[in-house]
């Protein structure tokens, strides 16, 4: 393979949980010279790296830097580490084994876009990788890269985590920001979007920890040299998959974006048991399921785009032959139910319909006709709500009415489920 | 007409979580952020749910509507308005850990429980409900026991993990 990981360079190393340790594997380095240009320049070379958020949506980081107004209004940088995206467990690997990589990137961005305070907003489950960051926090305090003149330059920066306490629907930013504000988890009206009108009114940039963490490299190495990994100029630098499911060693895997689930797979250690692949879902549970016949495809932005899903948060979810995907749907489409935060009409009852629909569909009651409404009721979700939880409710759900059609059909009319009869699947969260 | 009601004093927080409280007031420009902070200390303090004086306390000191707090407590999976076990089992069932074998461990739960979800045991020692993706599907199935993650789940292991249990 040849390819040298980089943001998980340091896993099962814990000499690197101290600054100390970090500092000697070369750490603070690039936030050190970051001071040293100016912010403007650290933004362009983020920009010209071609680095695009790791948390879903695929934005161009340096972008969204950019639009941070450039007055002296108190601006925010709230690291996005709610990670609830079923199938993804990337960022608590990232926070577990290497928290000043994303100290040093969180004070790069601030310091490229001016932010005094920033906050790590993790999940209230996440309650050791919590521990971890904050003694992390306190160690770069007391050596001076927190606090009142960050490494002797003179700029100012408050770090602090801030957990979360359960709620999937807070990974959205705006919805993270009324979290932070001590308010139920609820997605603001956009615009005016948070780089304007953020935390506490004020501007803010929402980074993921993975992004954040691509950014010391960025400044170290140079845009160049991140650009010349990966598939194309859009689709750049290291990416860390979630593989999960039926393979023999699910874990991270980090690899130039664009690996195939092939070579993924090999990583993993091949298929549980030997058992060929039926179906996989690339980018977590609001990516569309993709067929095996998809298995050589890079899973960079674009490709995924083009196939009709989406790299997501890279949370690949493999399937074998004997799993019934009407079950994996449902369970997924129970887990929007739960989370949907129930402010649109259109996701609040679709989500709720659509579990209805499959839970029947799986139970051999559903007719052709009710198969039709599931469609239907897509469409009726599509682009109607708020946030895009609704959208990503659809994901699954959609591929399974359209590119697993059969899979519907043989359940139809009575027939009832022909898969194995795994106990495998439950109903999902209710407290 | 009914009697007026003697008034019950207003519950407070303990002195020792205002404090952890006061320590946490720098870090943000309103004292309404410290909302989910104050909530985890209180549940912490409380025995791992928010009766009531709990909620009313915390509205108290932040000085919010105990109807804005309310709000806020049953928006979250974390917070609980009813007790639970010394011991909080939160079982993944989303799908990673369902294609693992969630499902067959659930069932084991119930059985050696003999409660189902959410009800707490007769001897208060534990109680457990499945929970959505928490962000450990490589060790799938997993759970959660108190702070602490486990998995990849074997009935085996399950049963050592509740014999262990105090
Ligand atoms: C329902 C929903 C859940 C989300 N959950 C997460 C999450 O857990 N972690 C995350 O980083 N981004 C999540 N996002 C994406 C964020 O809204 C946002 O795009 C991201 O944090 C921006 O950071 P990035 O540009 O670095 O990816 C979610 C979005 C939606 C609509
Ligand atoms: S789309 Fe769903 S989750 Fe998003 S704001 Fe509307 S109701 Fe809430
Ligand atoms: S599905 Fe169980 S931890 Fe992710």
């Amino acid at each position: 393979m040849g390819f040298e990981p980089i943001l998980t360079r340091h896993v099962g190393q814990p000499s690197v949980l101290t600054v100390e340790g970090y500092r000697a594997a070369g750490g603070y380095a690039a936030l050190e010279k970051a001071l040293a240009m100016e912010p403007e320049a650290v933004i362009e070379e983020v920009k010209s790296s071609g680095l695009r958020g790791r948390g879903g949506a695929g934005f161009p980081a340096g972008v969204k830097w950019g639009f941070i107004p450039k007055t002296d209004q108190q601006k925010y940088l709230v690291c996005n580490a709610d990670e609830s995206e079923p199938g993804t467990f990337k960022d608590r690997v990232l926070m577990e084994h290497d928290p000043h990589q994303l100290i040093e990137g969180c004070a790069i961005c601030c310091w490229a876009v001016g932010a005094s305070v920033c906050y790590i907003y993790i999940r209230g489950e996440y309650v050791r990788q919590a521990d971890v960051l904050e003694a992390a926090i306190r160690d770069a305090y007391d050596h001076g890269i927190l606090g009142s003149s960050v490494l002797g330059s003179g700029f100012a920066l408050e770090m602090r985590v801030h957990r979360g306490a359960g709620a999937y629907i807070c990974g959205e930013e705006t919805g993270m920001l009324e979290s932070l504000e001590g308010k139920r988890g609820q997605p603001r009206v956009k615009p005016p979007f948070p780089a304007l009108v953020g935390a506490f009114g004020q501007p803010t940039v929402i980074n993921n920890v993975e992004t954040l963490c691509n950014v010391p490299h960025i400044i170290e190495r140079g845009a160049a040299w991140f650009r010349s990994i990966g598939t194309d100029e859009r689709n750049t630098g290291p990416k860390l998959y979630c593989m999960s499911g039926h393979v023999e060693r699910p874990g991270v895997y980090e690899h130039p974006i664009g690996a195939t689930l092939d070579t993924l797979i090999d990583d993993a250690g091949g298929m549980l048991g030997g058992k060929p692949l039926k179906a996989f879902i690339p980018g977590g549970a609001s990516a569309a399921i993709l067929d095996a016949s998809h298995s050589g495809l890079p899973m960079d932005f674009d490709s995924l785009a083009k196939a009709g899903s989406m790299l997501g948060s890279a949370a690949v979810i493999v399937m074998d032959e004997d799993t019934c995907l009407v079950r994996s749907t449902l369970r997924l489409a129970r887990f929007f139910e739960h989370e949907s935060c129930g402010q649109c009409t259109p996701c609040r009852e679709g989500t709720h319909w659509a579990a209805m629909v499959l839970e029947r569909i799986e139970a051999g009651s559903a007719s052709a006709a009710e198969a039709e409404l599931l469609l239907r009721m897509t469409g009726n979700m599509s682009g109607t709500a708020l946030c895009a939880l609704a959208d990503a409710a659809v994901g699954p759900i959609r591929s399974l009415a359209t590119s697993f059609r059969s899979e519907i059909d043989s359940h139809l009319d009575g027939a009832g489920c022909p898969y194995p009869a795994r106990r495998y699947f439950t109903a999902g969260a209710t407290a | 007409m009914a009697e007026p009601q003697a008034r019950r004093p207003a519950p407070t927080l303990p002195d020792e979580l205002r404090a952890e409280l006061d320590a946490l007031r720098p870090a943000y420009p309103t004292s309404e952020a410290l909302l989910l902070p104050a909530l985890h200390l209180a549940q912490r303090h409380w025995g791992g749910w928010l009766p009531d004086e709990a909620i009313e306390a915390v509205a108290r000191e932040l000085e919010l509507p105990p109807a804005r707090v309310y709000g806020v407590v049953t928006f979250y999976d974390l917070y609980h308005q009813k007790p639970v076990g010394r011991h909080r089992l939160r079982l993944c069932t989303n799908l990673s850990c369902a294609l693992r074998g969630a499902g067959e461990i659930l069932e084991l739960l119930r059985e050696e429980l003999g409660v189902e979800e959410d009800e707490v045991t007769a001897d208060g020692r534990c109680s457990y409900v499945q929970f959505e993706c928490l962000g450990a599907c490589d060790s799938a199935p997993m759970m959660m026991l108190d702070d602490a993650y486990h998995g990849p789940l074997t009935p085996a292991a399950v049963k050592k993990l509740l014999a262990d249990l105090d």
